[in-house]
Order: C-alpha cells, then structure tokens, then sequence
C-alpha cells in the first residue's frame, strides 16, 4: 500500500495524519476534562455533558452574530467574550441543575444516569425549538482562517492550532484549580473522605454544587472551542458522549492526567487507523480495544490508590 | 416449591387479568394494522422483563439491552431473508440467490456465517444462544473482576455503540443503516398478510406469557432472593459462601435471551430488522419502559412497554416536539417521583384504596384493577 507514495509524500500524510490525530486529541481533551471534574472527582454519571458542551457553543454563536452585527470592529477578539459567557451560561445551568435534581440523586449512580439522559432529551429539543433542527455555523475571524504551511506538502491549519493551545491552557487551569486553590483541595479531601472532610468544615454540600458548576463549565468552553472547528447542531452532544465517557474510565476515572494519557493514545490511534482503514472499522476497533482493556484492567490507566 | 410459594392469589389474578387483557381485550378492540402495532410494542416488552430481572432485582443495570434485541431479531431477519432470496426472486441481480444488498454491495457469494441461517432449527437456536453467548463473555469478563454499577452501564452502552458503528460500516454482510428488509415468508407462509399478522400477535403474546412465567419462577426461586439481597449488600453475600459472579452471568444471560425472542418476533411482526434498534438510544429507551412500568414488577414491565410506546406513536405522530420533551420529563419524574413506577404507584396508592372499599362493602369484585392500557 505504500508503493504508490514517495518517502517524502509517505512522510507529509504521516505528519498531517498525527496533526488530525492531535486535533482530534486536543477535541477529547476538552470533552473529558469537564466529565472527569464530574464524575472522575463527585462519582456522578452525568449523561447530559454533550448537551451543556452545545449550549457553550450555541452561546458562541449568538455572540458572534451579535459582533457581527454592532461590533463588527471588534470582531477579531468576539471568541474571548464568548468563550467567558459559555462558561457562566453552562456553568450557571449545572449549579441549577446539581440543586434541582442531582443532589437528590447522590446515592442513587444509576437513577442520576437515567436523570441526566432525561435532561439531554429535554434540553435537545429545546435547542432544536429554538435554534432549528439545522446545524449552524460561526464565521470565524480573519487571524484564524488558513494554514501555515510549514513546507511544501505539509500544511497546518490555524483554527486547529488554535484549538489545541485552547486544550492546553484549559487543561493547564483545570490542573491549578484542582491542585492548588482551596476549591480543589476540598474536592479531594471530599473524593478521598467524605464524612471526615465534612468533619473538619468543609461544606460538602456547596463543594459539590461547585463542582458540578465548574465541570458544565469546562464543558461550555470546549463547546465555544468547537465552534473554531466545525458547526453545531442541537444533537451533537449525543455524538461524543460515549467516546468521552470511555475516555475518562480508560483513563482511571479520578486521575487528570490519566484522562489526558488516554484521550491521547485513543484520538492517535483512532486517526491513525482512518488512514488504513475505513474510518467506522478504525472506530470499531479502538472502541474494542479501549473496552477490551477495560475488562482486563477495570479501574483504567491511572488509578488513585483509596481505602474504599 | 409447590404451586402456591409459586404464584399467590394476587399474583394470579394480575397474570389472569393480563392475559386477558392481551388476549380478549386488545385483539376484540383493535383493527388488524393497530393489533400488529400492539405486537410491537409487547416485543419490546421481552426485554423490559429482562431488564425487571437484571436491574430491579440483581441491581444491574444494562444499557446495551438492545444488543440482544437486535442480536435476536438480526438472526430471524437473516433466516427470512436467505428464503426470500431464491434465485428465481432475484433473477435480475448480476449474482442470483444472495440477498439483494450483498449484490448492491459487490459480492458475488454468501459469506459463509450466513450459510447455517438456511435452516430454521438453527436460526431459532441462535435466535436465544447468540445473545446469550454474547452476554456471557461480557457478564463473564465484567462481574468476575468485580465490575458493576455505573462501569457496567458504560461499557454495555460502548458495546451498543460499537455493534451499531459496525453493522452501519459493513453494508455488504448486514445491510448498512437500512437494515434487513423486504422479508417475505417464513416456511413458504406470507407473514405479510393480516391473517398471518393475527397468529403472529397470538404466538407473541403466548411466549411472552412464557417468558413471563420463567420470570416468575426465577423472583420466587431461591435465586431471586439472593438476586435481591445481593443488590442490597454484595458483600455480605460473598461472605455467605456464595459465588455472586455466577448470579449475575446467569440473570444477565437470561435477560439477554428474553431479548433476543423479542427482537425475533420483532422481526417476523415487523418485516425488518434495522441498527435503529440496537443503538445507544433505543437500548436506553428500553430502560424507560421497565422503569415506568416499575422495575421490581414483571408483569409493571408489560404495562410500562405498551404505554410509553402507546404514547411514544400518539404524541410522535401529532407533536413531535412535544414527545422528546413528554420522553426527557418520563426520565426524570420516574426517577425522582415515582422510582417504583407504575407498580409502585398501584401497590402504594391504590391497592390500600381498594382494601379499605372491599372492607367497607365486603365486595370483593370491586378489585378491578384500572391499569389496563388505555385504547
């Protein structure tokens, strides 16, 4: 199969493949960090992600259409305002919804699972009610279109290099705010023990919100990001959710980095194959793979060590 | 266990009334087309049974039911599908005598995993033993390395989202997204015809009452009682000297099986059998039917099957908008309000309603139920 391409044409599709791949990575990395904030740390399933990551990217849409039409000189920087107001829309929904269902749920995993899908069916239709069945697009700015070629057959595309910066610096908060600001000191004193971190006056009650809070959050940005990539449509949520659950469980449900690990070994191996194989066998198999794993080695790549 | 450890009187009044119900009521009330619609729904209710067992009773919750649904139904769709495609039927095709999408699809033979489907006998073994085998190396590699819960969901819902990628993916073996279609006859015997759809409600509703009485027999059984304390407190019952994996295989694979007679008589009531039916969304859909109809009650799971699909074709045909909205608001308030559903209601609410009038009037006829699916 290589035979029709010279070493230097085998080398670009090579470089380009691992560039998709990484794109595809930077993707999932968004996706999962705010699933492994929710379940990974409060152990909630919460089925409803892939609607809270659209709702950041509708609230993306409004506001560059907004720019677009009273500040079209500002246009060029809309994304950053945008991207804040994902964050306080999501993450204001998920502090309403942790206080109007998923706290009567705690003790109950498999009742919030079932919860949280009734959720995303709701909140799907209402995306589709109000902004149509079809899937919209932002336009983005200027700065952002082409490609830097970097030399004659490989070309990276900016958008995509802008998003993967994007799933860094976001990675790169979630990892400060879970490991050096006082709110995620409680979140895992709570992980670790919840009566005893109770005990010694933490208020669980308000860190859990937060944390739900702060997890739809995480999730309406990487919705904002997806807007730089492609169009939105009210179920698109629906699409990932399953990816990025095996995600986080291959990962080791409670470990950021392992979240990270795994989103990258599963997007390379994924964009990888796609060059081989027809891209739903590639899906077949590192599904089965990471499901396959998974039965071997349940508690994922990286696991926190507790006393249960 | 004699007869009456087996099935009290109560218990044998709600299987009477219904049987009654399936077999007097809706067959009396309905035009053929809404009778074969009824058919559908009650396959459905195969797996809610399953499901009642797996989950509400063994604390197991599967969200790859439709797997097995499919698994049944795919295997039945293959053997109708080999008979009506006999050369003679698809003489125009470029290779005559395989089904028209392998034909579509550039294949010039039968792969050889379709040959056996030639023969009826082993089509209805596979019909139960593909799902079950499928279900054992899942439960198998899952509950003897201690995973459940919410893992156990998640990973059952990937095998759901994967066997739907892969029949989509490889158009040429099943059919692509349209499925298996254009089935003609089983035996020589048009099941197309509305005297056929009437047997075929009637042959449904019997092995439901199979299925159910197994179910039955399983919840009275010192298995059931274990299934229950084991979703209590695992723990303890290891510590008891039991072997918890074992149970759970077995009830897993038994709700598979249940499943996988439901998706065949889907099929043969239907005339397709599609990947629209074993993904992400139906199987989670099959959840809601044993959840509305209560999870810890069988016979709730038939009751819960026919009205949320009822509501599902009522409310989808005039208001679709509506129906995600009435599906979305089902989940949350059968979760929140009324997490025992329908049974809970009934034998919360208005059993004690209906004791305390038989006790006022000392007639016992007035314990009529009013549960009955609204025609």
């Amino acid at each position: 199969m290589f035979a029709d391409y010279s070493m230097a044409e085998l080398g670009a599709i090579f470089a380009m493949q691992g560039f998709a791949g990484l794109i595809l990575f930077s993707v999932f990395v968004l996706m999962a960090l705010g699933l492994a904030i929710i379940f990974g740390q409060m152990g909630v399933i919460n089925m409803a992600h892939g609607e809270f990551m659209i709702l950041g990217a509708y609230v993306t849409y409004i506001v560059s259409n907004i720019f677009a039409a009273y500040l079209p000189s500002l246009f060029g920087i809309y994304f950053f305002i945008a991207m804040f107001l994902a964050f306080i829309a999501s993450g204001a929904l998920g502090l309403f919804i942790e206080w109007a269902m998923i706290r009567h749920l705690y003790k109950r995993p498999l009742d919030t699972l079932l919860a949280t899908w009734g959720l995303s069916l709701i909140l799907q239709q209402i995306y589709r009610s109000v902004f149509g069945a079809r899937e919209v697009g932002v336009s983005i700015p200027d700065w952002m279109m082409g490609s830097l070629p970097l030399t004659d057959l490989i070309e990276i595309p900016i958008n995509g290099i802008f998003v993967m910066v994007l799933a860094v610096s976001i990675s790169l908060a979630v990892y400060i705010m879970m490991f050096r600001s006082t709110w995620g000191r409680q979140v895992r004193a709570i992980n670790q023990n919840r009566v005893m971190a109770g005990a010694v006056g933490i208020n669980t009650e308000w860190t859990d919100r937060l944390t739900f809070g702060i997890g739809c959050g995480v999730a309406g940005v990487a919705g904002s990001a997806f807007t730089m990539i492609g169009s939105t449509g009210p179920t698109a949520g629906q699409l990932y959710i399953v990816d990025t659950f095996l995600v986080v469980v291959f990962g080791g449900a409670a470990s950021l980095l392992g979240t990270i690990a795994s989103a990258f070994s599963i997007s390379q191996a994924q964009s990888i194959m796609e060059f081989f194989l027809s891209g739903s066998m590639a899906k077949v198999i590192t599904l089965l793979v990471v499901v396959g794993i998974l039965m071997i080695r349940p508690q994922g790549l990286f696991a926190l060590k507790l006393r249960k | 266990m004699t007869l009456t450890n087996y099935m009290n009187r109560k218990e044998l009044l709600g299987f009477l009334i219904l049987a009654a119900v399936i077999f007097i009521v809706l067959p009396l009330a309905l035009d053929t087309f809404r009778l074969n619609l009824f058919g559908k729904y009650l396959t459905y209710a195969f797996v809610a049974i399953g499901l009642a067992l797996c989950w509400g009773a063994g604390g197991i919750l599967s969200l790859g039911q439709g797997i097995f649904f499919g698994l049944g139904g795919y295997c039945m769709a293959m053997f109708l599908k080999l008979e009506a495609s006999t050369p003679e039927n698809t003489a125009i095709q470029s290779t005559p005598g395989i089904p028209d999408f392998m034909d579509w699809n550039q294949l010039t033979a039968l792969p050889i995993w379709w040959q056996p489907f030639h023969s009826l006998a082993f089509t209805m073994l596979a019909v139960v033993m593909v799902p079950v085998v499928f279900a054992f190396i899942i439960g198998f590699a899952m509950f003897t390395r201690r995973v459940g819960g919410v893992y156990f969901a998640i990973i059952t819902q990937a095998f759901a989202a994967i066997l739907t990628i892969l029949i989509i993916g490889q158009q040429g073996y099943t059919g692509g997204v349209n499925g298996i279609t254009d089935l003609r006859t089983l035996l020589g015997w048009d099941i197309r015809t509305d005297e056929a759809k009437n047997i075929l409600y009637f042959v449904n509703g019997a092995l439901l009452f199979v299925v159910l009485l197994i179910a039955q027999f399983v919840r009275k059984s010192k298995l059931g009682r274990l299934l229950i304390a084991m979703r209590d407190q695992e723990d303890r019952v290891r510590f008891s000297g039991y072997n918890v994996a074992n149970f759970k295989i077995f009830i897993f694979c038994l709700g598979a099986a249940f499943a996988g007679v439901g998706g065949a008589m889907f099929t043969l009531q239907v005339g397709f059998m599609s990947p629209t039916l074993v993904g992400i969304v139906p199987s989670i859909e099959m959840v809601i039917f044993c959840a509305v109809g209560g999870r810890l009650s069988i016979l709730g799971a038939v009751y819960g099957a026919l009205l949320v699909n009822l509501a599902k074709t009522t409310f989808s045909e005039g208001f679709p908008e509506l129906w995600l909205l009435g599906l979305g608001g089902l989940f949350i308030a059968v979760v929140m309000a009324f997490p025992n559903g329908l049974a809970g209601l009934w034998s919360e609410k208005v059993e004690p309603l209906l004791n305390r009038l038989i006790s006022k009037t000392q007639s016992a006829e007035a314990a009529n139920p009013n549960k009955a699916p609204a025609e």
